[in-house]
């Protein structure tokens, strides 16, 4: 029979399991997309805009949840786009054996770093 | 006078591979890239390079033929040869044994572990085990893979995780055995490739789809094993 993979490559992946980390994948780029869209849209479509309309848009819950959203997908996009190319670059086939602690560095480092970005983003929305 | 470079490397006699550089006589003759590897192997016996069929049954002679990899066989000049030079290196990614010959263990390891065999354990009927016109039908695009491994060779994904990732070739095999209704394992081979390596290292970038030489589509393929993955998770 086969056997899994299971090893410290998928214990660092966002869902643990290739479905559930390819949905997350696209159900975030759909978000980001639409925020693009609809940000892109209002820029356009609002060409003489002052900061108060720009300030009560963004203070809006609605606008504060959709801005949250988005931040989350951007989280979780990176932490699996990053996954996989640490994954591909940074391994023990083609680095030799210090690649596990480099990657597990590596991979550390970039959720601390979107953890960090994710907290920091919520105080900015919520400070508007 | 066709200019012809090709990868040499004898780990017996080299320290490390070369292009070696060859003009041949091809009479205006749009022959394929398997006769001038002949011609020159008679020039020089210590080419090596697989084949056997010549005619893109085997898949032997599979290869990086002016930068694109395809059976030598049924490659034609006319489509591999630019400015009047014909470059051919060994299929990429893979261990090489000696000039264009590689070490195909890994490709094989994976089609292993997909099981490419029909599993069915309730009792055999008298004759046959009978498939309906559509049930067949869905077998086709699938069962004609050669094993050249002309698509995993050509997928990145494959390049860096050979060991993980099944890759275009074995997952195309994959995929003929969950839509064959004669098959009874389906819940436990979609269940052994639900990792993160296995079927999703596929990034859809289509290389697969681009090389293979029997105008195969692997990449269509794993987007019904991802279908069949969802549908049994629900």
């Amino acid at each position: 029979m086969v056997t899994k993979v299971k090893s410290v490559t998928t214990v660092t992946s966002l869902g643990r399991s290739g479905l559930s980390d390819w949905l997350i994948q696209r159900v975030s780029a759909f978000v980001m997309t639409a925020y693009l869209v609809f940000i892109v849209g209002y820029l356009v479509s609002t060409p003489d805009l002052s900061y108060s309309q720009w300030a009560a848009l963004n203070s809006s819950l609605p606008m504060r949840m959709f801005s949250l959203l988005t931040i989350l997908s951007i989280a979780a996009h990176a932490w699996i786009g990053m996954w996989c190319v640490l994954t591909d670059y940074i391994t023990v086939r083609l680095i030799g054996p210090k690649a596990t602690a480099l990657r597990i560095f590596f991979q550390l480092g970039m959720m601390a770093v979107t953890l960090l970005y994710v907290v920091w983003a919520i105080d900015i929305l919520w400070g508007i | 006078m066709l200019n012809v470079s090709i990868y040499r490397y004898n780990p017996e006699v080299d320290n490390e591979p070369y292009m070696q550089d060859f003009q041949i006589d091809t009479q205006g003759k749009d022959i394929m890239v398997l006769d001038v590897l002949e011609k020159l192997k008679a020039e020089d016996p210590t080419l090596v390079f697989r084949r056997s069929c010549r005619e893109g049954v085997c898949g032997s002679d599979g290869m990086n033929i002016s930068g694109k990899n395809g059976l030598a066989c049924v490659t034609p000049l006319s489509e591999a040869v630019k400015n009047n030079k014909l470059v051919i290196r060994p299929l990429p990614g893979l261990p090489v044994i000696r000039d264009l010959v590689i070490d195909m263990s890994q490709f094989y390891a994976q089609y292993e572990k997909i099981q490419p065999y029909m599993i069915n354990n309730t009792p055999a009927p008298a004759i046959e085990r009978l498939q309906s016109p559509e049930e067949r039908a869905k077998l086709d695009g699938l069962y004609e893979c050669i094993l050249c491994a002309c698509c995993s060779t050509a997928c990145p994904s494959f390049w860096w995780n050979p060991d993980k990732f099944i890759g275009p070739s074995g997952l195309l095999q994959a995929y003929r055995f969950l839509a064959d209704s004669r098959d009874t394992a389906t819940e436990e081979r979609l269940a052994n490739l639900d990792d993160p390596f296995s079927v999703f290292r596929c990034h859809g970038i289509m290389n697969c789809v681009q090389v293979c030489p029997k105008g195969l589509n692997p990449t269509k393929a794993i987007g019904h094993i991802r279908n069949m993955l969802i549908r049994s998770a629900t």
